[in-house]
């Protein structure tokens, strides 16, 4: 089964890329932390680990020829199903939401779980129905019905984030594929529906959340904190930053959120317009690699798979960045490779894993 | 392997790609746009912010300055004093620690909570102080058991600390925490919630000169406004020192004089209008104040019928009553309405119109003249002559003394007082004046009201050559390299014109009230000094008639509220007056028989003084 090309026809410059967006993310999570004082493994060595495991399962995702996933895609979408229903009898809570899964010796985020499922799913239907002329309102009852079941289970936790993160990425595949125009109206007549239907169904915490967005002054010290915070350090760094480990915003402990959700702000307080660049040119081009990759995959199910793997990130970088510069209200959403987080960097490394499988099998019959 | 391939239409998917691509582009165009406009654009007013967000101005109080008397004697001075607050930040357990406090110290911890409440609109970055002025052992008790007191901080704080309280309390006043009030007044944009500030007297119309500058520190702090390091400093600079006219020495002579009576005296410099000795009765303790006084000794000092907490000196108003008949008697002699020897007779009373007037005198002091009028303070020979006065020209001469209007005193909250005449009753009435009121005004009793302030400064242009000087309580202010930033000068407020004979006819009578036998101001008498002076005795209620007064044999059955005020006014040595005198004793009763002596004391500590 292991075959030579394999090696051959590995992909270097995905492996480059991911590894230097993760090196540019330990440092910066380096710094967030500086000031902590608490003991314990500091966290930037925690995510090290967290990026060799991440690794690894990339490798191990590898391994196997990505086409024997396509009749995997529902078994891992019922385990899905099943995670995120545990995790409304089982879960823990913090925070007012009910997220995780205690496993004893570590804690699972089935949502997270769902996404990869999702990507193989649709990838799955997609490659089975696609067809020149586009999909119709009619021919979609099915992928919006496979989508539902995990949206609502997400949504009722609640995480807002992730819910628009599955549901941007399956749109996102559904496109891809191809729609009728008279379809993509009726989407955006939907779209337009939900929004007015979903404020009214929105958390109160939410809700703030928005109007926060909307006009964060209104409450500096409250909910706008965050926003305002962040856009201080962010806009304080000016084109060339304040240095590494200089970021006043983030070593005075202006910033909350800054190793996670909102550790691009450290970044671009510490390292200016400059490093924000060169940080986005990063990212841009991981997209775009991951485009490149589907468009060479060997077959349907591997263009899919690596549209939808591209798509969660393209999504999570841009809603995390737009969060954080206040051009979208706070979501929770972590940036990719950049953000603390085991979950998230072992879901985003499987991500690396199914577009490295696929960019090594490009040229397998 | 036999893995089933499926192509889909090549072009379409192509342009999908392209599509995508430029899509993912022109989304990663926007974001960058978006930190364009951020870190460039608006890059300064971010970097303020975040200036702003870092750094705090801690402001490092200045020492108050000390205030002396006039022979450089501290009467005001600056003590460190322990006060025990607690960090904000550091408390992990709040009713635990105030627990364990209140057993520590004796303090409720209900009182604790209070403080604590209290100091909540301080800055996160200023301690919250829960006990001031604590004992040097209890402070001791405090730090042994520092490791259970988690948060909890001693610090020293300079407090005002006054060496005589009793003498000076209604000279120099007390500080108190700013209020809200006073905090939104523009004058006071110098402070911050928590700081003290002159409330009365003294503190607070020399505020200014007395607070100093505040030292200012930037510092870093972080999110939950901890200091980090200080980035710049300047230091304070302390307040200036005040030095009064006032003596000490006299002050407490005249509390002491007073005894446990209620009332007011005031000494001045005949010849300059410096304030000598200011006392007001009874009196309170400022050192209350600077530890932060308490609910219960609030309301006790509130609840006190006799007013310790008012300076009876420039606020109190009362009927000058006879003390005012050098007034009368100087309006009539210019306007020739009597000469120095007119003779009234007096049978004991005065009819006008349906009213009978009577003098304090029942039997009468039959036939008088000014000098035996003022000796004897017949009240019929003013009535008379105050009728034929009339209301209007004497209270122009009234006024002319400076009685109807405030002086100009220092120390804030001095009154004005009533000088009736037509115009005044008409506006305040819409009444007609009536002839007898004008009969009782001219023993200064009526609407006629002045304060012992008034009075003083009265008694110093008799005797000055008619100069109504402006007291005044300041001697100088000086900073702490001596520089003197204010001088005493003696300001004139009006120049009396009358004749020579007619100051010294009114000056013989005063010379008699105290010098002759038959003066009703002997007890003001000294061996060894010259004292001029008049009594007064101003009626708090009506005047009782024959019959109530039959049944009354002494002051006892007079119940104290309704019992008359005791006035004195008097100057010294007569032959060149140096220091004139005004004494009010609340419901004393009788001017010569209890306000002269407080002021025959108060003149001989003077002297004794000078003497040394």
């Amino acid at each position: 089964m292991f075959d030579r090309r394999l090696i051959y026809h590995f992909d270097w410059v995905l492996l480059l890329t991911v590894l230097m967006l993760a090196a540019v993310g330990i440092m910066n999570l380096y710094s967030a932390t500086a000031n902590w004082s608490y003991g314990g493994t500091p966290l930037y060595l925690k995510q090290l680990v967290w990026l060799g495991s991440g690794l690894f399962i990339a490798m191990l995702v590898c391994l196997f020829d990505y086409r024997h996933l396509q009749y995997l895609a529902v078994h891992a979408y019922i385990f899905g199903i099943g995670l995120l229903v545990t995790v409304i009898f089982l879960g823990r809570t913090t925070m007012g939401a009910t997220r995780w899964i205690n496993l004893g010796f570590i804690n699972v985020q089935p949502s997270e779980v769902i996404k990869v499922a999702i990507i193989l799913l649709f990838a799955r239907l997609l490659t089975k129905m696609a067809t020149s002329q586009g999909f119709a309102v009619r021919d979609l009852w099915r992928p919006a019905l496979w989508l539902l079941v995990p949206t609502l289970l997400i949504l009722k936790q609640p995480d807002l984030g992730t819910t628009v993160m599955v549901v941007l990425i399956a749109l996102s595949m559904l496109v891809f594929a191809g729609l009728k125009r008279a379809t993509l109206v009726w989407l955006a007549i939907l779209a337009l529906a939900t929004g007015v239907v979903g404020w009214f169904g929105l958390h109160d915490y939410q809700r703030a959340r928005v109007r926060t967005f909307l006009n964060p002054d209104a409450d500096p010290l409250g909910s706008g904190y965050h926003i305002i915070q962040s856009k201080i350090a962010v806009g304080s760094g000016g084109i060339f930053g304040k240095g590494f480990l200089e970021g006043t915003q983030a070593q005075l402990s202006f910033l909350p959120e800054r190793h996670t959700d909102f550790a691009f702000s450290v970044f671009a307080e510490e390292w200016g317009f400059v490093g924000c660049l060169l940080l986005l040119l990063l990212y841009l081009f991981l997209i775009a690699w991951g485009l490149y990759i589907a468009r060479r995959a060997s077959d349907q199910f591997g263009l899919f798979l690596a549209i939808g793997v591209t798509a969660m990130f393209f999504w999570h970088i841009v809603v995390n960045l737009a969060m954080v510069i206040g051009l979208l209200p706070v979501v929770g959403v972590p940036l990719p490779l950049f953000s603390y987080g085991g979950t998230s960097m072992v879901t985003m490394m499987i991500g690396v894993g199914l577009l490295m499988n696929v960019s090594m099998r490009r040229f397998m019959f | 392997m036999n893995l089933k391939v499926k192509w889909i239409d090549l072009p379409i998917v192509r342009r999908r790609f392209y599509l995508y691509t430029l899509a993912a582009v022109l989304v990663f165009v926007l974001l960058l746009l978006r930190l364009w406009y951020l870190q460039v654009i608006s890059y300064e007013d971010l970097f303020d912010r975040s200036v702003r967000n870092r750094t705090r101005m801690l402001i490092t109080e200045a020492p108050r300055g000390p205030i002396y008397d006039r022979h450089g004697v501290l009467l005001v001075d600056n003590r460190p004093a322990f006060q025990i607050s607690v960090m904000r930040q550091d408390i992990v357990q709040r009713d635990e620690l105030f627990s364990r406090l209140s057993s520590l110290l004796d303090v409720s911890a209900e009182q604790l909570e209070m403080r604590w409440q209290e100091g909540r609109r301080l800055p996160a970055y200023r301690p919250v102080p829960l006990i001031i002025d604590v004992e040097r052992e209890l402070v001791e008790r405090v730090q042994e058991n520092s490791i259970d007191l988690p948060g909890v901080l001693i610090e020293v704080r300079p407090l005002r600390d006054y060496p005589d309280p009793d003498a000076v309390a209604h000279v120099v006043g007390y500080l108190g925490e700013i209020t809200e009030q006073e905090l939104k007044n523009a004058s006071f944009g110098e402070y911050r919630g928590g700081d003290l500030i002159g409330k009365v007297a003294l503190e607070r119309s020399y505020e200014d000169s007395l607070r100093g500058d505040k030292g200012q520190q930037l510092i870093e702090v972080d999110v939950q406004g901890r200091l980090l390091r200080m980035l710049q400093a300047q230091s304070s600079e302390p307040g200036k020192k005040v030095y009064l006219t006032v003596d000490l020495e006299l002050q407490k002579a005249a509390v002491e004089a007073f005894g446990n009576r209620a009332g007011a005296a005031i000494a001045l410099n005949v010849h300059t209008g410096e304030v000598l000795a200011m006392v007001s009765l009874p009196t309170y303790n400022p050192a209350q104040f600077a530890r932060g006084i308490s609910p219960d000794e609030w309301r006790s000092l509130l609840g006190d019928r006799r007013n310790p907490l008012q300076n009876k000196a420039i606020t109190g108003l009362y009927p000058p009553a006879s003390t005012f008949k050098m007034v009368v008697a100087l309006a009539a002699l210019r306007e020739g309405i009597a000469g120095t020897n007119r003779e009234i007779y007096c049978p004991g009373a005065l009819v006008v119109g349906d009213s009978r007037f009577r003098c304090w005198k029942r039997e009468g002091h039959g036939a008088a003249n000014l000098k035996m009028a003022l000796r004897e303070s017949c009240d019929v020979w003013f009535y008379q002559v105050g009728l034929e006065l009339g209301i209007d020209k004497l209270s122009a001469a009234a006024k002319e003394f400076g009685f109807g209007s405030t002086l100009g005193f220092a120390l804030p909250g001095e009154r004005a007082g009533t000088i009736p005449s037509r115009e005044w009753k008409r506006r305040q009435f819409n009444e007609p004046w009536y002839a007898g009121e004008t009969v009782i005004a001219s023993i200064g009793q009526g609407y006629v009201l002045t304060t012992p302030l008034q009075l003083a400064v009265m008694t110093a242009a008799l005797v000055n050559g008619g100069q109504v000087l402006k007291p005044q309580i300041v001697e100088r202010i000086e900073d702490w390299e001596g520089n003197v930033t204010q001088l005493f000068e003696p300001q004139l407020i009006r120049q009396l014109d009358y004749s020579p004979q007619h100051w010294q006819a009114v000056e013989e009578g005063m010379v008699a009230v105290v010098g002759d036998l038959r003066g009703t101001g002997r007890l003001a008498h000294l061996d060894w000094l010259s004292v001029a002076g008049k009594t007064g005795t101003s009626q708090v209620v009506r005047r009782l008639s024959d019959e109530e007064e039959e049944l009354l044999t002494g002051d006892e059955h007079i119940p104290y509220r309704q019992r008359s005020h005791a006035l004195f006014v008097a100057y010294a040595p007569v032959e060149n007056p140096e220091i004139a005198v005004a004494v009010i004793v609340e419901h004393g009763q009788s001017g010569g028989r209890v306000a002269a002596p407080i002021a025959r004391d108060i003149i001989s500590r003077y002297f004794r003084n000078s003497g040394e």
